[in-house]
């Protein structure tokens, strides 16, 4: 399944389907489709159709001004990308470690990031297709959609949202594009207002986060033939740990496990991410495919994001999260779970982690004081590790005698997870559409499969909702037999 | 008996020698400018403090005030263009003010949200101006640069090191260093020099400070030019 329908043989003699935007993902991609005359799914593909290039312009940069430039390849977490700068540069500038008021800050920052994209993502793109179904009327499948029949649950997730957003602004001034953190450390403290305010409500934001939880965990046992099966494949796992073995999203060593779950590595210090992992660039795509350098590019790659850190981790240093997590691992009997669909349940339970985290952060009173710069020897070159919302983000960049970026290579969550997506929807392709006629939820279904990855195509634009699309099936000659429209 | 002009229908006091905008600036009205500043000499060449005296246009930072001078400033035709002269020195460079470091202490995009210029209107040019990065404390990243002259002034009549200069004319005229190797690195520019410390857009730059300051909290962050200038004489 992984390669078997990447490149069809006789590929001109085979019909072609054409998914194109993908909808409720934030960037812009397309799915690929050859039929055979017997509409048979010969290969499918997801293709990422935007060249952004930060890797070039930051070149010749300064330093200093990276962590600020960078998080524009986001408007979803550009907190994750100003990290993960913020904390390779902290090499640079030799602050190992940055204050413990820097430290904290970064840490509520990251976490209110966490929070606010995983609800954005629960609620407002995915929450449709499992409250309504994948065959639900398609303009019903929306926020909107969801506010009419569901209002509380609505109002919880863009309240869960507005707060994790809010514990943005307080740490980094903006709710978006803020500038918290520089190479080294901070440049604010919490003001004791906004340290208040966010106390006041963070007990809610546990208890909507829990029932978030619930929910999901329901409708996964309501259906397990659909949310065990769906696209599902087997993989690797990547993420960052804690030196323990205890979820660690902000810093941590990286950990890796196969698909049965025996480690593979562990205790791999960040700055030595390239012994392990490798890039291929294929001619039909603008996102690259990383893969484990000892395994090679056909048995190395492997899967990031929630459903790979809560099954990587050993134990979340959280109690509700916590208790989530080992009834999620009781779920799939010892064994690792690998369907897509678990992703939600998996990215539920680090929402409760985030909004735990946040609670308990609140109280600390190194936010309120205290020194937020460090600095040390200089060096040339640094590499800083995140665990984003959508799974491991690698900044690494080197800097020459005049305080410009000379390299910068970034690996981005959706990068990691791009051959697992590849083999989710060929999974559902061959699941769903081997042989039967175009519906608009058949279509929909290689949606979802992309969507439970929370993929940011792009890592730029956010595109919401109501896309226009436009599903054709043609024959060889260019004939169109079947069409169907969206939007 | 003291001399008057009128200022947007205001009269405004004036003494022999001031210009129009030292007398307006001493009675309190804000004339929008980016080359003046009010330790060296006008220079008139941003032209953003164009006025309308006696139905010409004038750099009111370079015209004396005289008796009887019926001077529009704060008009919609002025505010025009300043606003046209604005875009225009926005195309000419690469300004992202996303990113720049600059952003909230910069006169340049001060003055574009001070004027309301919401778009670029012409063409960028996208110029290719690499950065200089030479100097142990100093960063030029001549992206920015307006060819106000402040610089060159304030290094030749004040440092007394002419660091500085523009060269080339028209549309090709840009800020040079005046070193053999044409690097800052290789003059004994000093970050203390006044010429430092003068850009008011983002090109001369202490090094390693960036976002050290909030954004937020910065010069313009809280108030507009028009108000910030007049409290702190700029």
């Amino acid at each position: 399944m992984d390669f078997e329908l990447e490149t069809a043989q006789n590929r001109e003699r085979l019909r072609r389907v054409v998914i194109d935007p993908v909808s409720r993902v934030e960037g812009h991609g397309k799915v690929t489709l050859l039929l055979d005359d017997h509409d048979r799914v010969r290969e499918a593909r997801l293709h990422i159709v935007e060249f952004r290039g930060f890797e070039v312009f930051i070149e010749g940069r300064p330093y200093w001004e990276v962590p600020v430039m960078v998080q524009r390849l986001c408007g979803i977490c550009p907190v994750s990308h100003h990290l993960a700068a913020s904390k390779a540069l902290d090499r640079v500038v030799g602050a190992r470690p940055v204050p413990p008021a820097a430290e904290k800050l970064r840490r509520l920052m990251h976490y209110g990031q966490i929070l606010q994209s995983h609800a954005l993502h629960f609620y407002h793109l995915s929450s449709p297709d499992l409250l309504f179904g994948f065959d639900s009327e398609a303009g019903r499948r929306n926020i909107v959609g969801v506010a009419a029949e569901h209002p509380e649950i609505a109002r919880q997730g863009v309240l869960l949202r507005k707060f994790g957003q809010e514990v943005i602004r307080a740490t980094a001034g903006k709710r978006i594009h803020g500038t918290g953190a520089v190479p080294g450390g901070a440049n604010r403290h919490l003001a004791v207002e906004d340290r208040d305010r966010l106390a006041q409500d963070a007990p809610q934001m546990v208890e909507w986060s829990r029932a978030a939880v619930g929910m999901i965990k329901r409708l996964h046992r309501a259906d397990p033939g659909l949310y065990d099966t769906f696209g599902t494949f087997r993989a690797g796992m990547l993420s960052l740990v804690r030196a323990d073995g205890a979820l660690e999203l902000y810093d941590g060593v990286l950990r890796g496990r196969d698909a049965d779950g025996r480690v593979l590595f562990d205790g791999v210090s960040d700055q030595d991410y390239r012994s392990l992992i490798c890039e291929q660039v294929k001619s039909w795509s603008y996102m690259k495919f990383p893969f484990l350098r000892a395994f090679g590019p056909e048995q190395g790659w492997y899967k990031v994001g929630p459903l790979a850190r809560v099954q990587n981790c050993d134990f979340i240093p959280s109690p509700l999260a916590e208790a989530e997590r080992q009834e999620f691992v009781a779920h799939g009997g010892g064994a690792p779970i690998h369907a897509p669909l678990a992703y939600h349940w998996a990215r539920m339970i680090e929402m409760l982690h985030a909004a735990e985290v946040i609670s308990a952060l609140l109280g600390d009173p190194d936010l309120l004081a205290g020194p937020l710069t460090a600095e040390g020897a200089h060096a040339r070159e640094g590499v800083g590790i995140i665990e984003a919302p959508r799974g491991t983000l690698i900044h690494h960049y080197r800097v020459d005698d005049d305080d410009l970026v000379s390299m910068c290579n970034l690996i981005v969550s959706t990068t990691h997870n791009n051959q697992a997506m590849n083999t989710a929807i060929r999974a559902v392709a061959s699941q769903y559409f081997d042989g039967r006629a175009l519906t608009e939820g058949l279509l929909n279904r290689i949606e979802v499969a992309i969507r439970a990855f929370d993929p940011c195509l792009s890592c730029a634009t956010h595109a919401l909702g109501q896309m226009p699309m436009v599903l054709e099936l043609a024959k060889a000659d260019g004939t169109i037999v079947d069409r169907v429209t969206r939007g | 008996m003291t001399k008057q002009f009128l200022f947007d229908g205001q009269p405004v006091e004036f003494e022999d020698g001031q210009t129009i905008l030292e007398a307006a600036r001493a009675a309190g009205h804000y004339i929008p400018h980016l080359c003046w500043h009010p330790d060296f000499p006008p220079h008139g060449s941003c032209k953003l403090c164009i006025v309308k005296a006696g139905g010409r246009h004038v750099s009111s930072c370079a015209l004396p005030a005289r008796e009887g001078m019926e001077v529009e400033s704060n008009t919609p035709e002025m505010n025009a263009e300043r606003r046209a002269l604005l875009q225009m020195l926005f195309v000419e460079g690469n300004h992202f003010c996303p990113s720049c470091e600059k952003s909230g202490n910069c006169q340049l995009q001060a003055l574009a949200y001070e004027l309301e210029m919401a778009t670029a209107r012409f063409n960028h040019f996208f110029p290719d101006r690499p950065v200089d990065a030479s100097h142990p404390d100093v960063l030029l990243d001549f992206n920015r640069c307006i060819f106000c002259e402040l610089c060159v002034r304030a290094s030749r009549d004040v440092d007394g090191k002419s660091v500085f200069a523009l060269t080339d004319r028209g549309i090709h005229k840009h800020l040079v260093v005046n070193a053999e190797s044409g690097r800052l690195g290789d003059t004994d520019f000093s970050v203390d020099d006044r010429a430092a410390n003068i850009c008011p857009v983002g090109v001369i730059l202490r090094k390693r400070v960036g976002f050290a300051l909030p954004i937020g909290s910065r010069k313009y962050d809280g108030a507009a030019i028009s108000v910030v200038a007049m409290k702190e004489g700029e």
